[in-house]
This record gives C-alpha cells, sequence and structure tokens, in this order.
C-alpha cells in the first residue's frame, strides 16, 4: 500500500499525525509531506468519528434530532441547538416569547465565552505554557456550573426546544451571570498579561500561517478564522437572528490573517460577548418561556436553510420536508469547522513542521464538528 | 541598541506573566475543581443535574405513571420500554396499566425528552451519577417498584 510509505521515491518524507495525537484535539489524521523541516503538502484524512449524524437524523423527529446537534460542535452545544430550533421554527411561523429570545441569546454568548476561554487554555497549552489552562479552565468552570444549573448539563445540553426552551430559568439566573461577568471583567486582562505579550508567543504566531481574505473567502471560511484575514461574516450582523439585530456590538475584524490575528479577534470577540450579555442580563422580561408548538412536529412541505454564528464561524441548518412525515426527508449541516480545516493546506505548506502546532491551535478546531 | 532593546522587552514581557502566576502562587486560595472523590459524602449537584432516570414514588409506593408510552416515543434512542397490562377497575372498565418500565441506563444520552413528554410529571432525573457497574447486565432497569400502584387520582 502506498499509504505506508514514509518515503517516496522523489526523497520527501511522509510524517502522519494523528489520529492520535494531543495537537490535533480529538481524532484527525494529518499526512505531510516533507521536505526537511519544510511542509509540501498536507492533507487532512477524516471520518475517525464519523457518526452519521445527518443519515441518523432523518429518522429521528424534529425533537429529537436536536440533541444530536450538542454532540457535533460540543463546545457551541446550545448555538447548535438554537440553529436547528430556528429553523423549524421559521418553518412554522411560531412566534418564540421574547423571554426564550433573551435567554436564548444569553446562553449562546455565555457558550461562545466558554468555547473561546477553553480555546484559548488550549492554545497555551499547544505551545507550551500550562498556566492559561489553569486559568481558562477556572474561568470555564464558572460557566459550565451556570449551564447545570439552567438545563442539567454541563456539556451536551438539550434545553433549546422548538419554540422556546425546555424549562424555565431558575431563581437566580441572572445574579450567577452577573457575578461572572464581573470576576471574569477582571481575569481577562490577565489573559493578555499572560500569554498575548508574551514574547515567546508572539514568535511563534505573528506572521505565520497567514490566510488571505480571498482564501479565506474561497474555503468558505467563517467566524473568527475568517474575520482576521478581514472578510466581514459574522452571521449575527448580516442575517441576524434571536435578539442580535436590537444589541449593541461590534463585529471584530482585523486584516493580518496570521495566527496572532485569529488569536486577538477571539480575545477580542470575548469582550464583546461580555458587552452582549449586559445588555440583557438585568432586563429578562417575565412571561411564557416556551411558544405552543404541537408535540409532534410536521413541517410544511419545501426546503428550509437558517444559520446561526456559533463560537466556530457560520453553523447552518438545511431541511428538506416533504410535508407527510413527522422527521425531515433530508437534513444538512453546514458546520463551520469542516470549511476552517480545509484551509490548513494553504495555511501551512511551505512553513516549517513546529508552526503547524501553532496554526492548528489557531483554527479551533473540533473535530467531531468536522466528522460529524 | 535595538538588540539591547529586543532583550529587554522580551525579558519584561515574560516577567510580567511570572509575574501573575506568582501572584497566584502567592495568593491561594480554595481549590476552584471539585475533590471529588474526597468530598462524595458532601458532594450536592444541582436540582435540574440529569443523573439517573427515576420513576417518582411517594411513600405510599405510588407513582404517576398511566402507560401512555408517550416517553417511549419521545426518546430518540429507544432507552424506555413500557411494558403494559390490562386490568379491571372497581366499575368494571378493562383498563390499560403500566406493568413494567424498562429503561436500558446504557443507551441513554441524558436528553431529558422523556421527562418533558410526559404528561403526568411522572419522571424525573435524579442528581445521582455514579453509574459504574460490573456487568452491563444490570444497567437494564425496572423503574417502578416491587409492589407499586398508580396513584389514584389518575385511574
Ligand atoms: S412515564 Fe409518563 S409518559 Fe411514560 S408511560 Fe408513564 S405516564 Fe406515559
Ligand atoms: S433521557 Fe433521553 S435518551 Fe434517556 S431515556 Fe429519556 S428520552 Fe431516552
Amino acid at each position: 500500500m502506498p499509504e505506508l510509505e514514509t518515503i517516496t521515491e522523489t526523497g520527501e518524507y511522509i510524517l502522519n499525525v494523528g489520529p492520535q495525537h494531543p495537537a490535533t484535539h480529538g481524532v484527525m489524521h494529518l499526512r505531510i509531506k516533507l521536505d526537511g523541516e519544510i511542509i509540501e503538502s498536507i492533507e487532512p484524512v477524516l471520518g475517525y468519528i464519523h457518526r452519521s449524524i445527518e443519515k441518523m437524523s432523518e429518522s429521528l423527529t424534529y425533537r429529537q434530532l436536536i440533541q444530536m446537534t450538542s454532540r457535533m460542535d460540543y463546545l457551541s452545544a446550545h448555538i447548535n441547538n438554537t440553529g436547528v430550533a430556528l429553523t423549524i421554527e421559521r418553518a412554522l411561523q411560531v412566534e418564540v416569547p421574547q423571554r426564550a429570545l433573551v435567554v436564548r441569546t444569553i446562553l449562546a454568548e455565555l457558550t461562545r465565552l466558554a468555547s473561546h476561554q477553553l480555546w484559548w487554555a488550549a492554545t497555551g497549552l499547544d505551545l507550551g505554557a500550562v498556566t492559561p489552562f489553569f486559568l481558562g479552565f477556572r474561568d470555564r468552570e464558572v460557566i459550565t456550573t451556570i449551564f447545570e444549573e439552567v438545563c442539567g448539563s454541563r456539556l451536551t445540553m438539550n434545553y433549546i426546544v422548538p419554540g422556546g426552551l425546555m424549562e424555565d430559568i431558575p431563581n437566580g439566573f441572572a445574579e450567577r451571570v452577573n457575578k461572572f461577568l464581573i470576576d471574569f471583567e477582571h481575569h481577562l486582562p490577565e489573559y493578555d498579561q499572560l500569554l498575548s505579550d508574551n514574547e515567546i508567543f508572539l514568535a511563534r504566531n505573528v506572521g505565520i500561517g497567514i490566510l488571505s481574505k480571498e482564501e479565506a473567502l474561497s474555503f468558505g471560511c467563517s467566524g473568527p478564522m475568517a474575520r482576521a484575514s478581514g472578510l466581514s461574516c459574522d452571521v449575527r450582523k448580516w442575517h441576524p437572528y434571536d435578539l442580535y439585530s436590537s444589541l449593541e456590538f461590534n463585529e471584530v475584524l482585523l486584516t493580518q490573517g496570521d495566527c496572532y490575528a485569529r488569536y486577538k479577534v477571539r480575545i477580542r470577540e470575548m469582550y464583546q460577548s461580555i458587552r452582549i450579555i449586559k445588555q440583557l442580563i438585568n432586563q429578562i422580561p417575565e412571561g411564557e418561556y416556551q411558544a405552543k408548538v404541537k408535540k409532534i412536529i410536521k413541517l410544511p412541505e419545501g426546503e428550509y436553510y437558517e444559520r446561526v454564528e456559533t463560537a466556530r464561524g457560520e453553523f447552518g441548518v438545511y431541511i428538506i420536508s416533504d410535508g407527510k412525515s413527522s422527521n425531515p426527508y433530508r437534513i444538512k449541516y453546514r458546520s463551520p469547522g469542516f470549511s476552517n480545516l480545509a484551509s490548513l493546506s494553504a495555511l501551512a505548506t511551505g512553513g516549517n513542521i513546529g508552526d503547524l502546532v501553532a496554526i492548528m491551535a489557531s483554527i479551533d478546531l473540533v473535530i467531531p464538528d468536522i466528522d460529524r | 541598541m535595538s538588540y539591547l532593546k529586543d532583550i529587554y522587552r522580551s525579558m519584561s514581557s515574560m516577567l510580567s506573566g511570572m509575574q501573575l502566576t506568582g501572584h497566584y502562587f502567592m495568593n491561594f486560595r480554595k481549590a476552584e475543581t471539585e475533590q471529588y472523590p474526597d468530598n462524595r459524602l458532601t458532594l450536592k449537584m444541582s436540582p435540574r443535574f440529569k443523573g439517573e432516570l427515576t420513576l417518582l414514588h411517594n411513600v405510599q409506593n405510588m407513582h404517576k405513571c398511566t402507560g401512555c408510552s408517550a416517553c417511549q416515543l419521545a426518546c430518540p434512542n429507544g432507552s424506555i420500554t413500557i411494558l403494559e397490562k390490562r386490568e379491571l377497575t372497581e366499575d368494571g372498565k378493562n383498563k390499560k396499566r403500566l406493568q413494567t418500565f424498562v429503561w436500558q441506563h446504557s443507551m441513554c444520552t441524558f436528553c431529558s425528552l422523556c421527562v418533558d413528554s410526559c404528561p403526568t410529571g411522572a419522571l424525573k432525573m435524579e442528581q445521582r451519577f455514579e453509574f459504574t457497574v460490573a456487568d452491563r447486565k444490570t444497567l437494564t432497569k425496572t423503574l417502578n417498584k416491587e409492589g407499586s400502584q398508580l396513584a389514584p387520582d389518575l385511574r
């Protein structure tokens, strides 16, 4: 089998990274062709944790398939759930109560914060700094505890249902979030102090893995990845859902397109998320938390596509309904991780093998999201 | 000159990071992590924590499950099987009753769709979370207790 050969005829060395490798953040396999230390070509080999979620969803009802999306990008579980719920709501033309919308938006931004915290922690660890890992997880722990109090799960939630929320928020939710915000605003500058200005970190990130705006566009990158290359693509701005059209926040845009720009975008996005939560947390309106939706949902015949902005980029849900059955005829998820990973060859080819870890950390890979 | 400046800049950036590490080293506080399993006896999960699925029974060993199978239909992976029986009520009607509530613990994804779908509120996800067993057959559980009955107001 040619794939097992480690030296090609022309003398390049084939290096297999993964499927079990700490830097790949999951079971992903990279086949790298090396000329000395220079990467000649790099090819991700996927499928190690493919669970055929899309096919499985075709035999589940609309209520049942939402919990599957928590198992794709598990760091953006609430946002993924919102994506599916949103598609169903818009197809059924259900009006979601204001209270549910506010809570959903708060939870989405908390999810984004938690995801970026974990990414920051893991980035530090990947590049050889251990302290960020502890500090990142210290703050993330508070958010996951809030999630646990709200919906009973820390990672794979199933709280957002078509029409609103599964249960009302618990007492003291706003106080808990407020307390977290106060603490975290105090902690966020520490992130900069520890890592952002660190000389070693800068040397390993600035000017490494440059992605141009055109490349970002052609690979279909989204989220912080594309915004670091100057491509404005925030779904919350371009196709507002939930309450985002009425909120004040900035889309963080940088133009350098290197690893450090991607790092900066995510750090600044955390400030924006805090800003969004602050606008809502003290004004959660009273009232219903769930609109009346039939127990057995049947979408009218047709095709539906909605998108949401997860911590990694644009998550799209495409549903075809035949109008008769209570499960989708076909469902397709557009996951941000897959397109972001596609740019890996553009980022890493021609660079040093040692930079690969920094590049992978800056893409913020979640492999179950890529493989589904 | 710029060489010296570079050295100064990198040293100061690293020292400022070290200063933070030193700050936390000197000012250690209560551990942020759970001291599990040392705190097993005092550890309380939040009220909504999704642990083991339970069919709620009151002190008279009565539950609220009418055997309607709504939870079985709602479950995305077939973890629940409701076995029914027919029972003659006092006024002579032949009614459907719950015989056995089978829950396959090993298949459950803890989505709580079953709890949400139950029209009588008979189910709850309990706080218990230590599930390790030596034999996986024991993970197929019967949730209705021995000799339990349907609560009278639901008969
Ligand atoms: S637990 Fe609830 S939903 Fe399930 S069979 Fe019993 S009454 Fe019906
Ligand atoms: S929690 Fe979900 S997976 Fe588990 S038994 Fe209930 S419906 Fe089924």
